[in-house]
Parts: structure tokens; sequence; C-alpha cells
């Protein structure tokens, strides 16, 4: 397994002159400034919406980086042709996938957790100073521990996201994979209303499709539970088991899609 | 070379920096010749809650707190906007024919467009996210204000509240909004004292709920019920502006009391008093100690029928329009 662990860390290194980290001082600065501006505007609900809104940006960073970041992985060996070269060394096909996928998920994993405590930080300073009388009134604590339930989730997601599109990337051109990609993560979250359709139309013919659609596409509905971590009720241990358990259905899945595509591509 | 490369960045980053300060002047110069459009009446393009929802895909809460924050601005905007535009409106307590004259100030504001988009934005917002508790508590109060303090529309705070138990069931505080609503702006006690009830019988309420219930039915119109209610909610609410907006009305009901009080004195004067000269001829009787203060230190008007009257320049005017006293029956 040494040649998938030397390609995962070149794939990171890659990233990193890529200049990927710098979504992380967008991030920080994004919600920096919100943490300014917000307490202004929301009549007394900034640590909420700055919740709401780093969990939602560092979802929205994350999946960028799968797509494009995940859609280059492949496309940008077979172009260079430097694909040849690390074919012809001892390093297996699945390897190579493998790898690359490891390679990205990896920096996914340090933005996250960046980002993570980049939030935690803001929302530090946003609770500053405030009484604990009001503190205590809050509907969860401005640092709860809740949250990194919701950015665990979120990496769930992305390793599919970024599984789906390593496989589309090994099916098509960069473009048309990018737009599969874009295209099955919108699906995937509508996927509730896609069942509720089935459930409304009369043709038959769309209630078949509806239901097949719903069957094919991946839940990413499943992984959001944003809402929950700033308002709702406690997101169990129980629902973040079955979340990582579906994750890896799909990863493993889509993983096989690729290598099973990516087995028989000719590169000539 | 590394000298050269240096200059010529330093060059770049001074003429990048020149540019930009010149398009600023630029556009100024143009916003002067041709000032930008101004917006005129907000408009709300997309009105359905469900289909943002769709749109935003999975990112819901996010935009929830973006139509949030438009809903505070509409809120702040309008309320300066109607606030300066009507500064000699009569108190609603004391005009003749008080109720009728909140009621047409009300309609005249919805026609006029004021607070016209308070409830779509909160209804937006709650349908983005169905928990979004302050929407609810904020709609509860200011839907239900009658002009220029708020929509006038306690229907539809009703129905927003009315959602807010179907989508929270677990929450009191929504409860007594609505019981809240029907007290104060319907002036239906026993709806009122039912819904506190209800509100009572939510695992965790607080104690008092009860014994507001059984207030309400039995003295149901009366002041102090009234203060009774206003003291549970600044006491009850964790939202700063909450409890604030309570704290304003127990202010006001002080007034209340005060204008009874100074009514009663004015109603007892000697008829040899001259009228319509203010307060001068009272003080010089000494009838009153002096000019009267209301709780904000502004003083109380003596109109020129003998009526005491709250000065409309007074931050706690309007005064309530009060529920009248009236036995109740289950």
């Amino acid at each position: 397994m040494r040649p998938v662990g030397v390609i995962a860390w070149n794939v990171y290194r890659e990233s990193v002159r890529d200049k990927v980290p710098y979504t992380l001082v967008v991030f920080t600065v994004l919600l920096m400034l919100a943490s300014l501006l917000i307490g202004q505007l929301s009549a007394g609900q900034d640590v909420r919406i700055i919740k709401d809104l780093g969990l939602a940006a560092s979802s929205l960073i994350g999946l960028f980086i799968a797509i494009f970041l995940g859609i280059g992985l492949v496309s940008k060996e077979v172009e260079k042709r430097s694909i040849f070269v690390i074919l012809s060394k001892p390093v297996a096909r699945h390897q190579f996938i493998l790898g690359k996928y490891l390679g990205l998920l990896l920096t996914l994993a340090v933005n996250l957790a960046v980002m993570a405590a980049a939030h935690y930080l803001v929302l530090a300073w946003t609770a500053w100073g405030v009484p604990a009388a009001v503190q205590a009134a809050w509907e969860r604590p401005a640092l709860d521990v809740g949250l990194l339930a919701a950015y665990a989730l979120t990496f769930c997601e992305l390793a599919v996201v970024t599984a789906v599109a390593l496989a589309f990337a090994t099916l098509s051109s960069p473009l048309l994979a990018s737009a599969f990609t874009v295209a099955t993560v919108v699906a995937g979250r509508l996927s509730a209303d896609l069942r509720s359709i089935g459930d409304v139309v009369e043709s038959p013919r769309a209630q078949q499709l509806a239901r097949a659609l719903y069957a094919v596409l991946p839940h990413l509905d499943a992984f959001d539970v944003r809402a929950q971590v700033v308002h709702g009720p406690p997101v169990t241990a129980t629902v973040v088991l079955w979340s990582v358990a579906l994750a890896a259905c799909y990863v493993v899945a889509a993983l096989a899609v690729a290598l099973l595509v990516f087995s028989r591509r000719d590169f000539r | 070379m590394t000298g050269i490369l240096a200059r010529r960045r330093a060059t770049t980053s001074a003429a990048v920096l020149a540019c930009l300060l010149l398009a600023w002047l630029c556009q100024m110069q143009r916003d002067r010749a041709l000032p930008p459009p101004t917006s005129g009446q907000p408009v709300l393009t997309l009105r359905s809650g469900t289909l943002l929802r769709r749109l935003s895909v999975g990112y819901a809460t996010v935009l929830a707190d973006l139509y949030w924050m438009r809903t505070v601005q509409h809120y702040g905007g309008e309320k300066r906007r109607l606030g300066a535009a009507t500064p000699a409106l009569p108190s609603a307590s004391t005009a003749p024919g008080a109720t009728g004259t909140a009621q047409a100030q009300s309609a005249a504001a919805r026609t006029a467009g004021g607070y016209a988009l308070l409830h779509p934005l909160l209804d937006i917002t709650t349908t983005l996210d169905p928990r979004y508790s302050i929407a609810y508590r904020f709609g509860a109060i200011f839907l239900a204000e009658p002009f220029p303090g708020g929509a006038g529309r306690p229907d539809l705070a009703l129905a927003l509240l009315e959602r807010a138990v179907r989508e929270n069931p677990t929450r009191w505080e929504y409860l007594q909004d609505a019981g809240f609503v029907h007290y104060w702006w319907r002036h239906d006690f026993a709806a009122a004292a039912a819904m506190f009830d209800r509100a009572s019988q939510v695992p965790g309420a607080p104690w008092f709920l009860r014994s507001l219930a059984a207030h309400t039915l039995a003295e149901g119109g009366d002041r102090q019920s009234s203060r009774v209610l206003w003291q549970t909610i600044q006491a009850s609410t964790e939202v700063a502006w909450l409890r604030e907006d309570a704290e304003r009305r127990l202010l006001q009901l002080d007034a209340l009391d005060a204008v009874d009080h100074l009514q009663a004195l004015v109603d007892a004067a000697p008829p040899t008093i001259v009228r319509g000269q203010g307060w001068a001829p009272l003080i010089r009787a000494r009838i009153v100690p002096g000019t009267p203060l209301d709780p904000m230190r502004v003083p109380y008007v003596l109109r020129a029928d003998g009526r005491v009257v709250l000065a409309t320049a007074s931050p706690l005017f309007p005064l309530p329009d009060e529920p009248e006293r009236r036995e109740v029956r289950p």
C-alpha cells in the first residue's frame, strides 16, 4: 500500500501548491466580518447566524474543493501525459485512483479541521463579554461541541462527492464531469423532494422514474444536520454512525465505478 | 536583478492603487452628475418559502438568516419612515373614538404599504427554518401591534403563531404569545385564558402560566392584568429587544395610571380655574405641584377641552388602546 500513501501525500502537497489553503483565509475573514456586522442587523441572533454561516461556508468551500480538485485529479495527469510515467512505475491503476482519492480526502480533512477551529474562535470572540445570564438563555452555548457533528457529517458528504467526481472524471471530459457532479450534488440534496414528487404525481411512469432516481442518487441530505446542531434536537451518535455507514457505501460504490472504468481505459 | 524585480513590483502595486483611487473619484463624479436610482418601495420578488427552500439546495438555514435580517431592516426602516411621516397622530387611548381611529390608521398603513412586507418576510423566514423562534415571537408582537408601531394584523400574528405551535409543540412560549395577542389586541379574554391554560400544560412550562390563565379569566380587561402579562414577558424572555419592549409597555401602563390620576384632579378642579392655558393655572392653585412629567420625563399635555394626554414627542407615544374591563365567562 506504500504507493497509495505516496500518491496521497503528493496530492495533498499539490493542493497546497495550488493555493487551496487560501480558502481558509476567505472563510475566516468572512466569519470575522459577519460577526462584526451581524450583531447590528440581526436583533440579537448573531451567535446563531455565525453558526449557520460558518457551517454553510465550510460546506460550500469543501464542495468547491471536492468537485473541482476531484475532477482535475485524473484529467491533469492525462493531459500532461504524466500518467504514463506514473503507471510505468510499480503502481497499479487501482492504487493510483485510491491514492488520488485519499490525498484529496486528506486535503479536505485538514481544511475542515482548520475551518472548524476558526469557527470556534470567532464564536468565542462573539460570545466574549456577553453576560452569563444571557448566555444561559441561548438555545445552545456558543462553543457547542455539537457543531462537530455537523463538521463530521459535512466531511462524510464531501467524501461521497469526491468519489462521485472521481468516477465522473474517469468516465468523461473535465467539463462534462463537473456538470454531472454538480447535478448529482443538487439532485442528492433534493432527494427527499424527489421521493415526495413520486407520491404526488398521478402518472405511474413518472412515479417509477422518481422512485428509480431516488434509489440511484446519493441521499446527500442525510448528511445535513446543520439546522439541528444550531437549534434543533441534539444529533445522536446513532445518527452520526448510520450516516458514516451510508457515506461508506456510496464511496465504495463510486470508487468501484471509477476503478472499473480506469482499469480499462486506454490513454493513447 | 532582484532590485529590478522589486522595483517593478512596487511600480505595479502603486499603479493598481492609483487606478483604484481614480476609479473611486470617477464614480463619485459620475454619481454627482447622475445620482443612482433610489430603490423606492421595497420589493419581495419570490414570496414562496417552499420554493426558496428548494432553491437553497441544503442551505435553507442561511437563507432564513438572510430573510430574518431583511425582516428586521424592513421593520426598522418602515417604523422610522412612518414615525417621521406621522408625528402628530392623536393618542389612541385618549382621542375620541380611539378604537376606530386605530383601525383606520392601520388600514391606511396597509394601503400605503406600511409594513406590507412584514408578514411575507416572516412567513418566508419561518418556512425556510420552521424552528426560527425569534421570527415567530417578533411576528407575534409587531404584526399584531396597531399602526404606526406595527402592521395592525393580529389575525396574521395568530396564524404565524399557530404554525409555530404546530412545528414546535414543546415550546410553551408561542402559546403564551398567542394568548397575549388574544388578550391585548383582540380583547378576547376567554381565548387568551384558553391559550395560557394550554401553555401551562406543556411540559416544562413555568408555574405562573396557570395562575395567569385563571387571572385572565377572572379579571379580563383589568389594567393590573395587563401589567401582570407584561411583567411575565419581561421576566421570562431571554431576548433583549423583547424585554425592552415589555419594559416600555410597563412604562406606558404607568403613564396611563398617571393620566387617569391627573384627569381626576383636573375634573375635580373648581370651575373658577382658567381652562385652555395648560398646567400654569393648576400649578398656581396648588392642585398639581408642578408640570407633571411622564415616565420618560416629557410633560403631559393639558388640552383646551380639559383632557390630559401624553405628548406626541414622548417616546411612549402612542399609548395603547386599552381593553375594556369586563366580566368573562368561559
